[in-house]
């Protein structure tokens, strides 16, 4: 049960912006504009460096419902995303890709962990300076994701079903405030 | 020096707001909605969260930023600012603000670390489920936005007088993109600490 009375049978974040739609709203315009926003980072991939660091922030309902909407929308290359939760090192991703969730892993543990040779790895392989930031402020992001999610302890449902159902919602909607029904 | 270029030099999280603006815009509602108002916790007691969380994220410039302007709004009080900004016990504060500065603190190392003793103790103290919940997404929200400052390695004025101008600004105006997007406060120099 979750630590304040937010409404029943509302999975994850979804339930806490319906408690609170004043937070809730740049909540979910901040989730739009990284994860569906103008960036030189493919959504897909972008969903892919969400459920990397939130796999890593062990935060099990948005590790869930971001690697649905990553397979998603990679269509038919989706088990790639299994493969990078796995083991990001050996999964069959570009070096560029590989080199973005190195940095995000480093900001999972603190911003300060960030160094100049892991921006100088990302830039060898091509990455811009658009894109460092972009995976820098989605991994930044994932952490406040994640902890409101978890230190609230919002409900996490168990059946891989329904996330696969979150996650086709999400590719294809975007991020949209849920309000609460009368 | 920033690890990329953003093309201006604007400290901290402005430099990083105008070189990026579309994501800048929800950061400064956010901002604004979790820290510019005292409806349940006041304005002085969210900017003291976000003061103690940076402190324990080692995120200079947020801690420096905050703690200031909580100060601006406890009338220059920096002694008990600075006693919770470092997690002092002896800070003359209410038990409810120190109940909730505890749930901060489990939220800056995990969400799961926050136990629900720590959520009764907070009640015991008369926090309202509004002010948990804000005191969480506060906490949450300075594991981002401290994140997104070092981990771009964003310009960290090192002289503490600086931080001042800057705090009067936000306290005054809010949060948004006019603190990227207008002149940068000046005052009158600051004795640093």
């Amino acid at each position: 049960m979750a630590h304040i009375q937010v409404p029943e049978g509302i999975p994850g974040i979804r339930s806490l912006v319906m408690f609170r739609p004043e937070t809730g709203k740049p909540l979910y315009e901040l989730a739009q504009v990284l994860l569906r926003g103008e960036s030189p980072i493919p959504a897909a991939e972008r969903e892919l460096i969400a459920a990397y660091v939130s796999s890593r922030n062990h935060c099990i309902f948005c590790m869930n419902s971001h690697a649905a909407a990553s397979r998603c929308l990679y269509g038919d290359r989706a088990s790639l995303v299994n493969e990078v939760l796995r083991d990001a090192g050996q999964a069959f991703i570009t070096d560029k890709l590989k080199s973005l969730l190195h940095i995000a892993g480093k900001v999972q543990v603190l911003g300060l962990e960030v160094k100049p040779e892991d921006i100088a790895a990302a830039r060898d392989q091509g990455a811009s300076d658009r894109e460092i930031h972009d995976t820098v402020l989605i991994a930044a992001a994932f952490c406040m994701f994640n902890r409101y999610v978890d230190g609230l302890a919002s409900w996490t449902p168990e059946d891989p079903l329904a996330y696969e159902d979150m996650g086709k919602r999400m590719a294809e909607y975007g991020y949209v405030l849920p309000v609460k029904q009368p | 020096m920033p690890y990329i270029d953003i093309q201006n030099d604007l400290p901290g999280i402005r430099g990083l707001m105008a070189f990026s603006p579309h994501t800048a815009e929800p950061m400064g509602l956010l901002a604004n909605a979790l820290l510019h108002h005292s409806d349940g916790l006041l304005a002085a007691e969210r900017e003291l969260i976000a003061a103690h969380v940076s402190y324990l994220n080692d995120c200079f410039y947020c801690q420096h930023s905050h703690a200031e302007i909580a100060c601006y709004y406890l009338d220059g009080d920096r002694q008990l600012v600075d006693q919770v900004r470092t997690g002092d016990d002896q800070a003359a504060i209410s038990p409810k603000l120190k109940a909730l500065l505890r749930v901060a603190a489990k939220v800056q190392q995990g969400g799961k670390a926050v136990q629900p003793a720590d959520i009764e103790l907070s009640r015991k103290e008369g926090a309202t489920d509004k002010e948990i919940h804000d005191t969480v997404l506060i906490a949450a929200a300075f594991c981002m936005f401290n994140r997104y400052v070092d981990g771009l390695g964003a310009t960290t004025p090192a002289d503490l007088g600086s931080y001042p101008p800057r705090a009067k600004q936000v306290a005054e105006n809010g949060y948004g993109p006019h603190i990227f997007s207008t002149s940068q406060p000046a005052g009158p120099s600051v004795k640093p600490l």
